[in-house]
């Protein structure tokens, strides 16, 4: 099941223009509802009324009001609002390169994967290996549907991945706050940690985990299309803590050993 | 996706609070704490007004009657095949509910850097809840200290969620991942295998790679400019008297990235302004973060819509 180009382009760098197809890397996986009316079983539909008489307003009649003070909203009509957009350009401009992994990930936003467009393969491989070898991510800038978009071009198995940034205005990041003030952990608490941390590391492998709410959602709806039942399900465990934070620390310690075999 | 934003939106109006509140475990360590939201939905935001400039509503009709319907009237149904519907009530999708839950339970400890980037959805900062701070420093300072994240999942909103946590200048996020299920890997995108690249053009590329290079990112090329520009163009548009319609009742006002700093900062105990000064000014940008939605996107969505760029 191969994801349709959702648009296309060339990576611009120095003098080589590496024509490249985007794809999303998201696939919205939740079972998706639609309203119905319950009478007839028919899909819902939108409109726009005046809330005080109910009384319907046809699309062509609808403003864009943009509330510049208070209580006062500017309007703008299609024509005026696409002469604000960026011009279109089917560039995706690199505009730094920064050492692999330091934008911080509170940006992130969407990832996209870029594929090799025609004639592009031996450039998008090159690409790819050049950043790899660098231990760079380009930070790269292009329009899309009218918009600017900004992300984190990276190499990723010789592939390219893109992750689109949020805007400043979107995101507090991390420096503009302080830890909060209080105690100090003590050495022995420090080792203690250490060694918890180490006892429980693991490798990064996020497909052992499931959306186990998606999958009942999902057994749902078929069982009700065959006009069965839904099993019960199960009780969630629980467990005790010891009261200091070293005493909890040692515990869970001795809790750990012989973990890293299983 | 409309869904998703929503939900970012219900977000918003609860992060003065904490949105979530409960306990991060590792082994038998427990840390009360809130999540507060580090990131708000952005763009220019319009409503939709009509041609007297009252602010509409949205209303649900039915597509084949054309009548407009209250929320009695409304079920949720999914197609199984064309035109065959399975109706599905809330009190069947709240049985489908995980437990109510209020840990966060840290599984293991994974190495900062094989985190991938494919996963991020949305952020969220943890603060200390009631009682000592020492366990919550002792594990960002454990974390940072080991280029550490924990990886956990928990309960919030009635949905289970995957979540990364990492600690950066002494604070705890929790990153929350999209599930394995969600996300299409190269393979699945149907992208081919990678071409062995060719040693001259890598290195062609490297040499130009140079002139490029950057210590880190320049926060400028985030800057909203479409926002920016909408902005003067109001103002603009103001000042001529031109195409301004005034709302006697309008609704709340948004809060704004300085808003949330701020609270993040309260809940955080900070004693001091902080060392952005709020508010916090962009470097090449004269405008204070987010100042620019100060008065927008309240609650009342219901009485006035909403519709992104």
């Amino acid at each position: 099941m191969s994801a349709r180009a959702i648009w296309k382009g060339a990576v611009v760098f120095g003098k080589s223009r590496v024509p490249v197809k985007l794809l999303s890397a998201v696939e919205e996986s939740d079972v998706h509802f639609r309203l119905l009316h319950e009478k007839d079983q028919a899909p819902v539909s939108q409109r726009m009324v005046r809330p005080d008489t109910g009384e319907e307003v046809p699309r062509e009649q609808i403003q864009k009001g943009y509330e510049v003070e208070r209580g006062i909203f500017v309007t703008f009509d299609k024509d005026e609002l696409a002469a604000l957009q960026p011009p279109e350009s089917r560039d995706i401009e690199v505009a730094q390169l920064v050492p692999r992994g330091s934008v911080g990930s509170y940006w992130y936003e969407r990832p996209y994967w870029l594929a090799a467009d025609a004639g592009g393969a031996a450039d998008y491989a090159a690409l790819a290996a050049a950043l790899d070898a660098e231990k760079r991510d380009g930070v790269v800038r292009w329009v899309m549907r009218g918009q600017r978009r900004v992300a984190v071009l990276r190499a990723h198995d010789g592939h390219l991945l893109l992750v689109t940034l949020r805007h400043t205005d979107e995101v507090v990041p991390p420096s503009q706050l302080e830890p909060p003030p209080g105690e100090k952990p003590d050495a022995k608490e420090i080792r203690l940690a250490e060694q918890l941390v180490s006892a429980l590391e693991g490798r990064f492998e996020p497909d052992r985990y499931r959306d186990e709410y998606q999958a009942r959602v999902r057994q749902l709806i078929e069982a009700k299309a065959r006009g069965r039942k839904l099993p019960k399900r199960e009780a969630p465990r629980r467990r005790r803590a010891p009261a200091s934070l070293a005493g909890a620390l040692e515990a869970s310690l001795r809790g750990t050993r012989g973990r890293k075999s299983a | 996706m409309p869904e998703r934003k929503e939900k970012e939106r219900e977000d918003s109006a609860a992060r003065a609070r904490g949105i979530w509140s409960g306990t991060v475990t590792f082994g038998l360590v427990s840390i009360p704490v809130a999540l507060m939201p580090a990131n708000r939905p952005g763009g220019p935001h319009f409503r939709m007004l009509g041609p007297d400039g009252t602010p509409l509503a949205r209303r649900w009709v039915c597509s084949e009657e054309g009548t407009p319907l209250s929320v009695d009237e409304i079920v949720r149904g999914y197609e199984v095949r064309k035109g065959k519907w399975v109706v599905v009530g809330d009190d069947e999708l709240e049985a489908l509910e995980p437990k109510k839950s209020h840990d966060i339970e840290l599984q293991e400890f994974v190495s900062c850097d094989d985190i991938d980037p494919l996963y991020f959805e949305r952020g969220y900062y943890l603060v200390p809840a009631g009682g000592s701070t020492k366990a919550y420093a002792l594990l960002a300072r454990i974390m940072e200290d080991t280029s550490r994240a924990a990886m956990a999942t928990f309960v919030m909103h009635e949905r289970e969620h995957l979540v990364a946590l990492l600690a950066t200048n002494g604070i705890l996020r929790a990153e929350l991942f999209r599930f394995a299920a969600e996300i299409r890997t190269a393979e699945d995108a149907g992208l081919p295998e990678p071409k062995k690249p060719d040693p001259a053009r890598v290195a062609a590329l490297r040499r130009a790679m140079g002139a490029l290079e950057a210590k880190a990112l320049d926060e400028d090329l985030l800057r909203d400019e479409l926002g920016e520009k909408v902005e003067a163009a109001a103002r603009k548009k103001l000042a001529q008297k031109r195409d301004v319609v005034e709302v006697e009742a309008p609704p709340e006002p948004e809060e704004t990235t300085v808003d949330l700093m701020r609270a993040l900062r309260k809940a955080l105990g900070s004693r001091g302004p902080g060392r952005g000064v709020a508010p916090a000014r962009r470097a090449g940008s004269g405008r204070p973060m987010g100042g620019r939605r100060k008065r927008k996107r309240g609650a009342a969505s219901a009485a006035a819509p909403e519709e992104g760029s």
